[in-house]
């Protein structure tokens, strides 16, 4: 295959960026995206110049490190699919493709396709967890039964790799879908629910002044999200926080 | 040469562990405020530690060179983690747990570090659901068990294909919950460059910041290494692509003996190579064992027509198809252990019955498990157990919600879909049972530096069963280097601060400085990939699923040579004060570069096939490995005397007390 590239270069965070087109042949339609990606840059080392900065780190779909906005969309075009997951079989001969950052306020660009997803991580710092010890002398872990069908609920909920796609497809960057993930989780689960009520509140807040933008039901996100993570989370996340204040 | 010492703890192997934390050294809670550690590596491991001693009260700085904790490679993990809990009642015990774990790693482990491992797993599934991990359940509301490779019990604990996201993801909730007390200062983004010891313990390390290419010095009262296997050094492996041996490398350069590296497990269930752009290999999770069945064709002429497109796997008539593992070992049949199967796939395609383009695949087929599963289904539901279609359909249902999403990433990247014809596979690079050598308070030979998780070599012996690498991550991390680490630190707490200030920091900083430097201004000619790629071949051919003298002799000398072009006519672009990839992998593929040598060095040494290593001039008649008690019953630990050709091997002895030395048998 033969393709042309329409790269987003930027050098830091402070520099301005611009797109930047790029030619390249030989690529095998059994090659994934990342694959591809590696192909140009050996072209640009080669070249003596800058290769593309992208993060990456599995290329198994599961860690979350990769990003890029492909062709209007966040892992492109294929569903349920990160990019590492991407294939060049799903793109024609002579297509040209437009990578981009996922954008963002809360996600400001380091360098080309690099983003700095802190923001996820600081969230999940203000009540991401249930506060127990680590010693293990907690009760034996068949002492509570969970019933299968809010196990596997709390499962699916769990399932978010934290890649930021819901944020970069959503026209208000609002990081909903990915709090609410977390919140659902631990909401489902008897363990969870004992500190409910801070939990939410406190991720919310801590959501709120990493500048990500507010819920309009667009839907975007359920549908760019590379695993699949349900809007019913954030029903539930709503819900919860209704209740939240209602007691307070 | 003198030998090593475990530490090992007398008395009876079951209250080892129990007498140990009983006598040995405490620090306050008033004088934890006062002690700093530093982690490296956010795997299950370093997480766990970091949580853990965080939350008794140490300062932790922790390091991870992702752009979060949460994306270390434990999260790649799929399959499952052990527990003698014995849920199921099929006879597990503690005792059961660590006899498989000393068989499977055939016999090249330490007992008392195994005892100790078997006996604290039961207590990380309960940590782990108190954490809110999502385990899978029955309908009765409790979690269910599957079986791996090795074992005849159900032990296994899973979440789906999922588990070591979701175990990682309950560790670095505990982290997070410490990082928002300020109890730990989580550092992304960064990598350790080097260990700085002062009077001979390991005091601080040499850090980069991969944004801007900053160096930074970091001082502690121990050093904990949790940075993961050295997979990496076949270029192809399971690992993630960032995956390094680079911390190991230097505590081992500093004076840390370097363990059993020649140990290392070849999966037998990964996705084949496709072709030479390739960057990574998957692994399919060794739970589809549970179901899926491995043959190749029986007749080499059906073999032809399948290469040639002629003949589709489906088509073969089942008296035609070799199941090679049943036939082979009928007792463990397709759930014999990683290292069995992998050779045994190896012999097939060797012989010519590999399928696939390339030759180099075997069939790993869900007809069987979809047609079982479907009558059982259609019985339940009292349906027509007949009727062919609808007990298709019901029993491929079962198998979407066991490997839905295993399923569904071996269609994503092969393009056929295995519900309907069987995937192919074929072992690849996915585990190092070796590593650094440690004690057992998991320091290594250097005071006050510790190694934990797939970064030391500790527990798994020659070859590692599945779904015991997440239980030795967090058996260290949460439960066994926290308590051991205080025994050292209690002397520690009047020192007060550790100076960054001091001459040891700013050499160490200088010297990595000027390596950096030299990467860049060097004028060569090819790209970091060029050599890790070629590397990675000398290692796969050479030291791979079976050895030789002559194999290893060349490897060594080849090793030899690329590291010294590498030197000379390395191509790294760009500067040092900036986010720079290049940079980052040359550092990691030059200490790829001396491992190998010490890997294949210690592959030629050890003369005997035992676990994962397997030289074929000592094997049995029919093929099985062939172990030299007599000779080899010790753990090689390397000591760095300046290049891999000068280390000396350093001997630590195996007692085998409790259970009786056996030629190992899954037939």
């Amino acid at each position: 295959m033969n393709l042309t590239l329409k790269i987003w270069r930027q050098s830091n965070s402070e520099s301005k960026g611009k797109m930047v087109k790029y030619n390249i042949s030989e690529i095998s339609p059994d090659m994934s995206f990342l694959e591809m990606m590696d192909a140009l840059n050996n072209q640009l080392i080669k070249k003596g110049d800058d290769p593309v900065a992208f993060d990456h780190d599995c290329r198994e779909g599961i860690c979350g490190m990769c990003s890029m906005f492909i062709d209007g969309e966040a892992h492109g075009p294929d569903r349920l699919t990160t990019t590492c997951q991407l294939h060049m079989r799903k793109f024609k001969d002579g297509q040209t493709i437009t990578i981009e950052p996922f954008r963002a306020n809360a996600f400001p660009v380091i360098k080309d396709l690099v983003v700095d997803r802190s923001a996820f991580d600081r969230v999940q710092q203000a009540g991401g967890f249930i506060s127990i010890n680590t010693s293990g002398n907690t009760q034996d872990a068949n002492s509570i039964p969970i019933e299968k069908d809010d196990a596997d609920r709390a499962f699916d909920a769990a399932t978010c790799i934290g890649c930021g796609a819901c944020v970069a497809s959503c026209k208000n960057a609002s990081a909903m879908l990915f709090v609410s993930a977390k919140v659902s989780q631990y909401s489902l689960l008897p363990q969870g629910k004992v500190e409910a009520t801070d939990r939410v509140r406190n991720m919310v807040k801590q959501m709120d002044q990493e500048g990500f933008g507010n819920c309009t039901n667009t839907g975007a996100c359920e549908v760019e999200c590379p695993k699949g993570i349900s809007l019913e989370n954030i029903a539930r996340m709503n819900r919860e926080y209704l209740s939240t204040l209602l007691k307070s | 040469m003198s030998k090593m010492d475990s530490k090992t703890p007398k008395g009876a192997l079951s209250e080892k562990w129990t007498n140990h934390k009983s006598n040995i050294n405490l620090v306050s809670p008033a004088n934890k405020r006062l002690i700093d550690v530093i982690v490296v590596g956010t795997g299950l491991a370093g997480a766990s530690a970091s949580a853990t001693l965080a939350e008794l009260g140490y300062n932790v700085k922790a390091f991870c060179f992702q752009d979060s904790p949460r994306r270390a490679h434990s999260i790649a993990a799929q399959g499952g983690i052990n527990a003698a809990k014995n849920y199921q009642g099929d006879g597990d015990s503690t005792y059961r747990l660590f006899y498989d774990t000393i068989k499977g790693g055939d016999y090249r482990s330490r007992e008392g570090n195994v005892y100790r491992l078997a006996e604290v797993s039961a207590n990380i599934i309960d940590q782990c659901v108190a954490q809110g991990v999502p385990f899978a359940r029955d309908y009765g509301g409790l979690l269910d068990n599957r079986s791996f490779g090795g074992v005849l019990v159900s032990r296994t604990f899973y979440a789906k294909g999922q588990t070591g996201q979701q175990l990682l993801l309950g560790a670095y909730s505990a982290m997070n919950r410490q990082i928002g007390r300020g109890k730990i200062k989580m550092y992304n983004r960064h990598e350790m460059m080097d260990l700085v010891l002062v009077d001979g313990k390991a005091r601080g390390i040499i850090t980069r910041n991969l944004i801007n290419g900053k160096l930074e010095r970091h001082g502690a009262h121990a050093v904990v290494i949790a940075s993961g296997g050295y997979g990496n050094a076949f270029f192809l492996s399971t690992n993630a692509m960032g995956s390094n041996v680079t911390a190991a490398w230097k505590i081992h350069k500093k004076g840390a003996h370097f363990a059993n590296p020649c140990f290392t497990q070849i999966h037998p269930t990964c996705i084949p190579v496709s072709g030479d752009h390739q960057s990574k290999l998957t692994l399919m999770s060794e739970s589809l064992r549970n179901d899926g069945r491995i043959w190749v064709p029986k007749n080499i002429e059906d073999v032809k027509a399948i290469r040639e497109g002629g003949l589709r796997p489906t088509e073969i008539d089942e008296e035609n198809r070799d199941y090679y593992l049943e036939r082979r070992y009928p007792a463990f049949g397709n759930l014999v252990p990683r290292d069995v199967a992998s050779r045994a796939a190896k012999e097939r395609c060797d012989a010519g019955y590999g399928v696939n383009k390339t030759g180099q695949a075997v069939y790993l087929d869900f007809s069987s498990a979809i047609q079982r599963y479907g009558r059982e289904e259609a019985h339940v539901k009292g349906l027509d157990e007949e009727d062919k279609l609808l007990v298709n359909n019901l029993g491929k249902q079962i198998v979407k919600s066991k490997y839905g999403n295993l399923f569904q990433m071996y269609e994503k990247i092969v393009d056929q879909n295995p519900y309907e014809t069987p995937m192919m596979i074929y072992p690849a690079v996915h585990y190092t049972m070796g590593g650094v050598w440690v004690d057992y308070n998991l320091m290594t030979s250097i005071p006050g530096c510790y190694a934990i998780g797939e970064a030391n070599f500790s527990d798994h012996g020659a070859n590692r069963l599945g779904a015991s690498a997440l239980m030795q991550g967090l058996a260290d991390g949460y439960f066994i280097l926290p308590y051991t680490i205080g025994d050292y630190l209690s002397a520690d707490i009047r020192t007060g601060k550790i100076s960054t200030e001091t001459p040891e920091f700013v050499l160490a900083e200088e010297a990595v400085r000027v390596k950096l430097a030299k990467f860049i201004h060097n004028k060569g000619e090819h790209s970091v990939d060029y050599y890790h790629k070629k590397l990675g071949k000398i290692m796969w051919n050479k030291c791979g699923m079976s050895r030789n003298e002559k194999g290893l002799k060349e490897a060594i000398s080849e090793i030899k040579s690329l590291r010294k072009n590498f030197y000379k006519s390395i191509k790294v672009p760009g500067k040092v004060d900036e986010f720079n990839e290049e940079l980052a992998k040359a550092v990691r593929v030059a200490d790829f570069l001396e491992l190998g040598e010490l890997f294949a060095k210690d592959a030629l040494e050890r003369t005997e096939s035992c676990g994962g290593h397997f030289r074929e001039e000592f094997q049995t008649p029919e093929g099985e490995a062939l172990r030299d008690d007599n000779f080899f019953n010790f753990v090689s630990a390397w000591e760095n005397n300046g290049s891999p050709s000068e280390s000396t091997l350093r001997k630590e002895m195996l007692y085998y007390e409790e259970i009786e030395v056996k030629t190992r048998s899954y037939k």
